[in-house]
């Protein structure tokens, strides 16, 4: 039989069957690892930064290690690659790339984005970030320095934003409404309002 | 093994110019001097794991680059920070 041309449900049930007769994966793992892809998304990452902007040992243990910090929140991370969080100040900007491919800290932000796997973002990124942050229209203060992070090999990374002023008095919760996807990446910055 | 603020070099190999190769180092850093800035444990070889070959654990760090280390137009004070295996680093 020419695999190609197989019918394609058969074939995963008779895959499952037989990873599941070899006590390889249970039915049970299978549904949960599709219940974790499921729910994973930005709002995971979002979560996770609200927490930390509010919640300063939380921040100390996400900079140390976002695994620990992800789990601390209920997200799965069991079976996943090592979470790196890097920190967005006054005087850094983090902007983060894959540019052998496309590695991503699926767990806490969900699938990519289109771009983040485009020739034209991965090559950018890394010689001329600031050119591709204003297409993104980030402008940073010169003084700002900033650190392009290629992610290469067995971590993944996510960027803690800086908290935007006027927010001060904002819930976890609010907080957690105004983070976007680009910005955990770093090519936007988070801000109060419409974009 | 290298400890935080080491100086180190990019090995300037090409191993997929002998053969197939699975190779997790940029070619825009090979050859270029940077600073590791934390160890990030040790992993299978992904240079063997993507034949299937036993894969042995090596080293893993963070290596920092000033811009202008890698690119004619880039800034001293920025950077580009990039995972590399120990196998790829040597002191300058």
């Amino acid at each position: 039989m020419n695999i190609l041309e197989a019918d394609g449900e058969a074939l995963l049930a008779g895959l499952r069957k037989l990873l599941s007769q070899k006590n390889l994966v249970t039915d049970a793992e299978i549904a949960a690892r599709r219940a974790s892809t499921d729910n994973a998304s930005p709002g995971q990452g979002a979560k996770m930064v609200a927490r930390a902007w509010t919640d300063p040992a939380y921040k100390a243990l996400m900079l140390e290690d976002g695994t620990k910090a992800a789990e601390m929140l209920n997200i799965p991370m069991i079976g996943m690659p090592p979470l790196g969080v890097l920190e967005n100040t006054d005087e850094v900007h983090n902007l983060v790339v894959c540019t052998l491919c496309s590695c991503y800290p699926r767990a806490v932000l969900g699938y990519p984005p289109f771009w983040y796997k485009s020739a034209a973002y991965r090559s950018r990124a890394v010689r001329d970030p600031r050119g591709l942050l204003a297409e993104f229209r980030t402008t940073l203060p010169e003084s700002v320095k900033i650190h392009v992070v290629d992610s290469t090999a067995d971590y993944r990374w996510m960027v803690l934003p800086k908290r935007p002023a006027g927010t001060e008095d904002w819930s976890a919760e609010q907080l957690a409404a105004i983070v976007r996807e680009g910005d955990m990446v770093g090519v936007t910055v988070t801000s109060v309002g419409p974009r | 093994m290298f400890a935080p603020g080491d100086a180190v070099r990019v090995k300037n190999d090409w191993p997929e110019a002998r053969g197939p190769a699975h190779i997790r180092t940029p070619h825009y850093v090979r050859g270029r001097l940077g600073r590791v800035v934390r160890p990030l444990g040790s992993y299978p070889n992904p240079e063997d794991l993507a034949f299937a070959r036993p894969a042995p654990e090596r080293p893993l760090y963070h290596v920092t680059f000033p811009m202008n280390e890698l690119w004619p137009e880039g800034r001293a004070d920025d950077a580009l920070v990039v995972e590399l295996y120990e196998h790829w680093l040597e002191k300058p």
